[in-house]
């Protein structure tokens, strides 16, 4: 008994690992069955853009907002730390290194996630809830073809342009905050961005990165709802994992990517 | 929801994406146009360039006329070789100098050019002939002891010629 | 009749893992004949709707289509084969991001290359023949439960099948839109000669209009026959499930390890 005790936890993480490794495992074959049946989502790609509208379009709100905001804090305490060592002017450099490198691709993926990424495995999840996945199945269309690949090409598609987006409004909030708000002069604010930054190793290399996450947290994101247990518990735990992984994947793979790339 | 304002939708989607990245780019990455056409390069020899990066401006009075695009060790004779892209507008005579300067006190380190007086410039693939290196704070601070040192000996020696002198 | 089946389980048996839900089935299907599969709840009928569709395979025995084992067919073969067959769900699995219209257009736009007049054509077709022309434009959000299962059907007969499988088509129906389906499902079997198998525990409704019937409990055939036998049949469990009593050869209570008095902690007090 004694010993039992001692023994659950260990049993309890090779147990969490063991089904880590598996649903790897299972995520990798999803993602090779996605490619698989890619055909029709481009050869339709009417489905693929009535599923970028619901990705995309109906996150443009909350990146815009997040994006200009973002971008405001990071001028106000940018200037706060910089004016100390009298650098003041680096502020545009400042701003922009840090939305095109890490904010504006990061930040964009989260929102993404919990945005998108939950209503796409909720979607799909109580379309096997209700039965849809399996009739379509017997109506001879493979749900993965007709269901799972569009929403997944919208992920991908949608993701790299909310980014660019995040970053463009970020930036438009930094200016706010140190030109209109602080004073700085325009040209400096501009020029020494323009300086610093380098068309591919920050702006491209920072796309590069959000195409990464929107593969990533879309594969999550329709693989749960594929898996989910087909009951609304089942489906809302389904949503919370979503979330949750995608979170942490996004920065773990944000470090990955950031060491290869920088 | 209709299919026509769906398409419309995911059209002006794709076209704020397009317009970020070209916005990204243009004004904030500042893609000028490095192109074969509008550039041409010189190459400037120091024995020490400092903090000076790839992509460092270079400028003449202020005006940033190009940027640095390589740099490298001369192995033969150990100096650094570095390679500027000017922009086609702006030539510089065959005695132009060049020096390693830095905006500010903690600022960037840049490569300015001092037009020289001759008639003839500066062809492409050229070396500038007349450089000084960057200043290195250690160095410099070195430098400052050394002589501050040696006046001070010189001033002790000076002491003791003059006890010597007097009775 | 029963010489030329359409349908027919070769001693199948299926379970998940050590837990046998089917066992050692044999039964036929005869090509235009509507066939009622009971039995009580968990007792393995709609597992049987499965093997037929392939939506899972035996792990013993066959399972014939006209002919072609089921249980063997590639995934290829296996879409050939669920073109031929339409199947209506428990509660009707319409796609519920798709009004009505375009549900019942699905199989038709996803299997043909008509043109959408065409498409327009056969759906209003196949919703007349249901009763509910007119509903195109309604989500299934805004249908009773009757109705929705009535599209449902609409769109298991869009592509005119050969094989029908009705998954419960009468549970959770108000009498009357019970007997508009029954009516429907029979309607529909003679009018297109269908071989159908319907899953139901709904006795009377079902009696009246199936062709014969095949009782199943604890995963194997309790009983068979046409209406009319299955009626004047003396079994006691066939009269027991066709008079809904409570208790009799399938028992009220769950077979329980423990005694009440045991499970009370009262034994031995």
């Amino acid at each position: 008994m004694m010993l039992d005790n001692l023994l659950a936890p260990l049993r309890h993480l090779g147990h969490s690992s063991i089904n880590a490794i598996w649903k790897l495992g299972m995520m990798s074959r999803f993602l090779l069955a996605i490619l698989a049946h890619s055909g029709q989502s481009l050869l339709r790609f009417q489905l693929t853009i009535r599923e970028v509208y619901f990705a995309g379009v109906l996150s443009l709100i909350i990146i815009v907002v997040s994006g200009l905001f973002v971008g405001m804090v990071l001028g106000l305490q940018g200037y706060n730390t910089l004016s100390r060592f009298g650098s003041a002017d680096a502020l545009g450099a400042l701003v922009a290194l840090s939305l095109l490198r890490e904010l504006g691709p990061v930040l964009a993926a989260l929102l993404f996630a919990s945005r998108s990424g939950s209503a796409m495995t909720a979607e799909i999840g109580l379309m096997k809830a209700t039965e849809q996945l399996e009739a379509m199945s017997v109506m001879a269309v493979d749900p993965v073809a007709r269901v799972v690949a569009p929403r997944f090409w919208a992920g991908v598609i949608s993701m790299p342009i909310l980014a660019a987006l995040f970053n463009v409004m970020g930036i438009f909030g930094g200016y706010l905050v140190g030109v209109v708000m602080i004073g700085l002069d325009e040209g400096t604010f501009w020029s020494q961005m323009q300086n610093n930054v380098d068309l591919h190793s920050d702006v491209i290399n920072g796309l590069i990165k959000s195409l990464f996450f929107g593969i990533a947290v879309t594969l999550i994101a329709v693989f749960e709802g594929f898996d989910a247990t087909p009951t609304a518990a089942g489906v809302s735990s389904a949503t919370t994992r979503t979330v949750v992984t995608s979170a942490l994947v996004i920065l773990a793979l944000d470090f990955v990517l950031t060491a290869f790339m920088f | 929801m209709k299919r026509s304002i769906i398409d419309l939708w995911v059209g002006i989607f794709v076209a704020i994406g397009l317009a970020s990245v070209t916005f990204l780019a243009l004004k904030v990455a500042n893609l000028t146009p490095q192109g074969d056409n509008n550039s041409y390069t010189l190459i400037a020899e120091f024995d020490n360039i400092g903090g000076l990066k790839v992509k460092a401006p270079v400028k003449s009075s202020g005006v940033v006329v190009g940027r640095v695009s390589n740099i490298e060790l001369d192995t033969q004779r150990y100096v650094a070789r570095a390679t500027l892209t000017l922009n086609d507008q702006y030539h510089f005579s065959r005695d132009t100098s060049a020096e390693i300067l830095t905006a500010g006190l903690l600022g960037e380190q840049y490569v300015g050019l001092v037009q020289g007086g001759e008639e003839e410039n500066l062809k492409p693939g050229d070396r500038v002939q007349l450089t000084s290196s960057a200043l290195v704070l250690e160095q410099l601070i070195g430098k400052f002891m050394t002589s501050f040192a040696e006046g001070n000996n010189k001033a002790a020696a000076a002491d003791a010629a003059a006890a010597e002198t007097a009775p | 009749m029963q010489n030329d089946s359409f349908i027919e389980f070769k001693h199948v048996s299926f379970g998940y893992g050590d837990r046998l839900i089917l066992q050692d089935i044999s039964l036929k299907i005869g090509r235009g004949q509507l066939v009622a599969i009971m039995g009580g709840s968990g007792s393995g009928k709609t597992t049987l709707l499965r093997l037929i569709s392939g939506q899972i395979r035996a792990q013993q025995g066959q399972v014939l289509v006209d002919g072609r084992d089921v249980g063997r067919m590639n995934q290829r073969e296996l879409y050939q084969h669920r073109r031929r067959m339409g199947m209506l769900f428990q509660f009707g699995a319409l796609f519920t991001d798709l009004p009505v219209f375009d549900n019942v257009a699905f199989p038709i736009r996803e299997h043909t290359s008509l043109s959408p007049a065409m498409v327009r054509d056969l759906v209003l077709m196949k919703l007349h023949a249901v009763g509910l022309r007119g509903t195109e434009s309604l989500m299934p959000a805004e249908l009773s439960g009757g109705m929705s299962r009535r599209i449902a059907l609409a769109r298991a007969i869009a592509l005119d099948p050969q094989i029908m499988l009705y998954d419960e088509p009468f549970t959770g129906l108000d009498p009357i839109s019970l007997a508009t389906i029954a009516l429907l499902i029979k309607k529909l079997s003679d009018a297109l000669g269908t071989s159908a198998v319907m899953v139901t525990h709904d006795v009377h409704k079902s009696l009246e209009i199936v062709d014969y019937v095949y009782f199943i409990a604890g995963g194997k055939i309790a009983a068979a026959g046409t209406p009319d036998e299955v009626r004047a049949s003396d079994s006691p469990w066939v009269h027991q499930f066709i008079h809904g009593e409570a208790d009799g050869p399938v028992h009220f209570a769950y077979p329980a390890q423990q005694s009440l008095a045991g499970s009370f902690g009262l034994e031995g007090a």
